[in-house]
């Protein structure tokens, strides 16, 4: 087993290398471009920001999305802010800092080369942003306002109001929708990636599903990337998107793509809890909200008085009790698991039990309604549209969910794939997180890969590969198109009961509860069993009503499943093996006698990189070791 | 709860549609419409019939994805609410109510309940947005921004695309819509170079959709999920008389082929963002 993986990590102090390799990276002459097609798959943050920016310097860009419109990319749904290590504060940020917070934050489990560089382009999405017109929170003298964000003690958080998310994507998508105006940029919506095509070893197109007439067809390019997103769905229950999947990640990773850390995942701590036996997803209340609420539960258990009559003497604000430094803005593991402690000790509030809470009181009192409405008022008015209860009067009650995934394909510093050809840029690659993502950096990265670092690297690689033309008439198309046609019509063909959102419940309940936020041997080899079971019954027992030849979104799911159902069983290999715990990966028999995480350096600096090796062959594992030189490594502390 | 839903149903774009009624029990007060919606098409699937076709995504009111009429009403009427976020706590047991999709001459049916609304794309495309390449801008504190406007473009930048606005209004105008992403940029400084070319753009791609016109009748605000004012056509207006006026005095740049500007404008003869 086990050859080493190489990231291509350049030679050089690190504030130089980013420097030095954009000085390197060969160009394509202007002239050239428009000779070059580049497809990019996803429209979200990372997708559209990538497709504008290669658009814009002249490529020839097919961009595709299974949504009606790049606007509706999940990303729309990111609520608390966007990192950038401007220091307009003057409060001791710096590129150095946000590096160190991330790393440190990712409990060491992160490329240093990769987080120095996420850092330093930082400041400059910021400022593409604010070009854009993206309408951050401003103070009074007309200057961006920023706050602080879970896990961090600057204050380095742009915000537009509680709706970041929607406002970075509609610039990307606005000068997404430019470049399509302008016929640099083919934008093809409702079409769902369902293969990648490899020739010569290089990847050199996708088929793909129109999902409104059901025809198959394929694309070729000299380039794919994909920004797809993440697989927090594979939960069932999620903080995600409804059609959030990891349909092209799992397809390209069974063309050959290595998938890196699959068991890392993020459990957030603020969302709202499941109330319903009928529920289909679960809504975050943003990390922000942690900057002001004070998070508690009742002293003794059981007590089920409301909120209101418990005096303070008999609560626990359990964050700034055992975190005294951090306090309620500890980062989210930590949050989530001292959550579920709690509830698991008979502590936990609301119906279920599965519930603490987050209380604005004392905010009120300090500040003023009114203030504290301007910061969260939307928020709140989420929370009442939910449980029709009113956060101003009575405290919400928080509940950790499956949020974000760190894993995803492996790419190398380049954001290129084990798969030549191929890029992975956004939640769908592993790269900057470590085990643990910092509140307010996934949108950073997005538009740092997609605005700031594709924008060179494919360049390069189209200019330092001779790409032979080929056209979709190669024999690779036909038999990849054939495949994806293939499982339409065995999806459709299996005709049991079974409806795929039924199967799917139960694959998000088995991994939640075996491989969620905490995790033993004994629980993962249980899911091991299970996840295969289920797998067995989706192929023989599904129902799908309709054609392949329609809009039919049971169709649609299925083919998600399906794929959900084979990487479910990735997570808990890699989980299995991993032996420490590290961030969101939280292994039982690796901690502190206070239930703190403990890591294992001296085994585990790694990124656990697997192989597919076909359907009925175990994955192989390939390691690429993780080298720290700036930020030793020091047992994370929030205390 | 027990509810009659009389839903919609088209297989495809340009077939004939009808209403097929359909009873769904054991709805409970926490659940939201879309997850009526989710268990009616289990108990359909259970039976062999096909589940009815109806867009969503984020379920949390920010994508847009979601729009139907219930009795009607675009998001079934509660004020600041997309249907997914509608809650069944508002509804009593044997309700009975019909759910139809956007009806407009420019978004199309393609199935059940779901319509196609790429012309809000090709809108957008045509000016909804500030040119700034990529790599090409100054510090983001280098543009100073009175906290009211940025408050104001955000107010408008609120907008969804939803659609809904299109299907509340007796014309099907899009005026709210395009009015929204105007308002946006052409508050901020930032928005300010291409002020006039992107009223005269957007418009006349609103034109070139099939949207009707304006004739104030307010149901776009009234069913607004994201409370977008009326007022921001007023704004829209002032701002196309302005535009007119200025690039009269400006010598006509040369027609973009390809696009086909709107009367007023051609005469004009904007459409010079590509040069
Ligand atoms: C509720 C919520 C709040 C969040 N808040 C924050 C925050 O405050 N700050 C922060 O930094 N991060 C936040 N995040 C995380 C952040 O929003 C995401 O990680 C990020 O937006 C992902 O962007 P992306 O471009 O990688 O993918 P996405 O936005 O998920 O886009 C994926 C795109 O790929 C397309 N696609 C996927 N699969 C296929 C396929 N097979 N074929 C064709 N197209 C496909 C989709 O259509 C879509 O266009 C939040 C996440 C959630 C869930
Ligand atoms: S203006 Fe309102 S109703 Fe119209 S598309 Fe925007 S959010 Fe929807
Ligand atoms: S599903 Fe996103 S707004 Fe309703």
């Amino acid at each position: 087993m086990s050859a080493m993986l190489d990231g291509g990590i350049p030679s050089g102090p690190i504030e130089q290398k980013w420097g030095r390799c954009r000085f390197e990276m060969m160009l394509v002459n202007p002239s050239n471009r428009r000779k070059h097609s580049i497809i990019v798959v996803g429209a979200g943050l990372a997708g559209a920001a990538a497709s504008a920016s290669l658009g814009q310097q002249g490529y020839h860009v097919r961009c595709f999305s299974f949504h009606d419109s790049p606007r509706r990319a999940h990303s729309i749904a990111a609520q608390g802010g966007i990192n950038a290590a401007k220091n307009y504060r003057n409060d001791g940020d710096s590129t150095f800092r946000l590096f160190y917070d991330t790393i440190k934050g990712g409990d060491y489990r992160s490329r240093e080369a990769n987080v120095y560089r996420l850092a330093e382009v930082s400041v400059n999405i910021i400022d593409q942003c604010v070009a854009q017109g993206v309408p951050f929170a401003r103070e009074y003298g007309g200057l961006l306002d920023t706050r602080s964000f879970g896990g961090v003690q600057v204050s380095r958080t742009f915000y537009a109001r509680g709706q970041t998310g929607q406002q970075l994507l509609l610039g990307a998508y606005q000068a997404l929708e430019e470049q399509v105006g302008t016929g640099t940029v083919t934008m093809h919506t409702r079409s769902e990636l369902l293969d990648i095509v490899i020739v010569d070893g290089k990847a050199r197109g996708i088929v793909t599903r129109d999902l409104v007439s059901g025809r198959v067809s394929s694309h070729a390019a000299d380039v794919v990337v994909l920004a797809t997103g993440g697989y927090s769905n594979v939960f069932y229950l999620s903080t995600n998107a409804k059609a959030s999947n990891c349909t092209a990640i799992w397809r390209a990773h069974r063309r050959g793509a290595f998938f890196a850390n699959p068991c890392f995942t993020q459990i957030h701590p603020t969302c709202i809890p499941l109330s319903s036996e009928h529920q289909s997803k679960l809504t975050l209340m943003s990390e922000s909200l942690r900057n002001d609420g004070r998070v508690w539960v009742p002293l003794k258990r059981g007590d089920k008085r409301p909120p209101n009559d418990i005096p303070e003497s008999e609560r626990d604000y359990f964050l700034e009790r055992r975190y005294p430094s951090f306090g309620n803005l500890v980062p989210r593991d930590v949050a989530s698991r001292a959550t579920k402690e709690v509830c698991d000790e008979g502590r936990g509030v609301g119906p279920s039990g599965l519930g603490v809470y987050l209380d604005f009181a004392a905010a009120i009192a300090r500040m003023s309604r009114e203030q504290v409405d301007e910061k969260y008022g939307n928020l709140f008015d989420i929370y009442e549209k939910i449980t029709g209860e009113d956060a101003h009067a009575v405290p919400m009650r928080i509940y950790p969910a499956p949020h974000y995934t760190m894993g995803g394909l492996w790419v190398d510093y380049h954001l290129m794939s084990t798969i030549p050809g191929l890029f992975v840029a956004g939640e769908a690659n592993f790269s900057d997180h470590g085990a643990n993502r910092l509140g307010a950096s996934a949108l950073m990265q997005g538009l740092a890969d997609g605005y700031f670092i594709l924008p060179y690297t494919i360049p390069d690689y189209i200019a330092s590969n001779h790409l032979a033309a080929i056209d979709t008439s190669h024999p690779a198309f036909a038999a990849a198109e054939a495949d994806v046609a293939e499982r339409v019509r065995r999806l459709v063909g299996i005709r049991g009961k079974r409806s795929p959102d039924s199967i799917h419940r139960e694959l998000g309940k088995t991994m939640w509860d075996l491989c969620g936020m905490s995790r033993s041997d004994q629980s993962l080899r249980r899911a091991l069993a299970k996840v295969p079971e289920l797998r067995e019954e989706f192929w023989n027992d599904l129902r799908i009503v309709g054609s392949g030849e329609e809009l039919n979104q049971t169709l649609e799911k299925a083919g998600r499943i399906a794929d959900f159902l084979e990487l479910a069983e990735l997570m808990c290999i890699d989980a299995l093996d991993r032996t420490e715990s590290c961030g969101g990966h939280f292994r039982v028999e690796s901690q502190t006698s206070e239930g703190d995480a403990v890591r294992d350096d001296e085994h585990f600096s790694f990124v656990s990189a697997w192989e597919w090796k076909g359907q009925n062959a175990p994955p192989e594992l390939h390691k690429e070791p993780l080298a720290f030189e700036y930020v030793h490594f020091a047992p994370r502390s929030y205390k | 709860m027990k509810l009659t839903l009389k839903v919609w149903r088209q297989q495809e774009a340009g077939a004939s549609g009808r209403f097929a009624t359909y009873d769904v029990d054991g709805v409970t007060p926490d659940m939201s419409f879309l997850e009526t919606l989710d268990l009616l098409n289990e108990n359909l699937l259970a039976r062999g019939e096909a589940p009815v076709a109806f867009e969503s995504d984020c379920r949390e009111g920010i994508c847009g994805s979601c729009g139907f009429l219930i009795n009607g009403v675009a998001h079934g009427g509660r004020p600041g609410t997309t249907v997914c976020q509608l809650s069944m706590r508002f509804f009593e047991d044997g309700d009975v109510l019909t759910l139809e999709p956007w009806r407009a001459r420019a978004f199309q049916v393609i199935r059940d309940l779901i319509v196609e609304r790429s012309a809000f794309d090709r809108i957008v495309q045509a000016g909804g947005f500030i040119s700034v390449p990529v790599g090409s801008a100054r510090d983001g504190n280098a543009i100073l921004v009175q906290k009211e406007s940025a408050d104001t473009a955000f107010d408008a930048a609120a907008c969804i695309g939803c659609g809904a606005c299109v299907a509340a209004c007796p014309n099907a105008s899009a005026m709210l819509f395009t009015a929204a992403k105007l308002m946006h940029l052409n508050t901020l400084p930032q928005g300010q170079p291409q002020h006039h070319l992107r009223t005269l753009d957007m418009i006349a791609a609103m034109q070139n959709e099939h949207f009707g016109s304006c004739t104030n009748h307010g149901e776009c605000e009234a069913v607004c999920p994201k409370g977008i004012p009326m007022e921001f056509i007023g704004s829209m207006n002032h701002d196309l008389i302005t535009a007119m006026f200025r690039r009269r005095r400006e010598r006509p740049p040369a027609p973009d082929v390809g696009k086909q500007p709107y009367h007023e404008i051609e005469e004009t003869g904007s459409r010079s963002r590509n040069k």
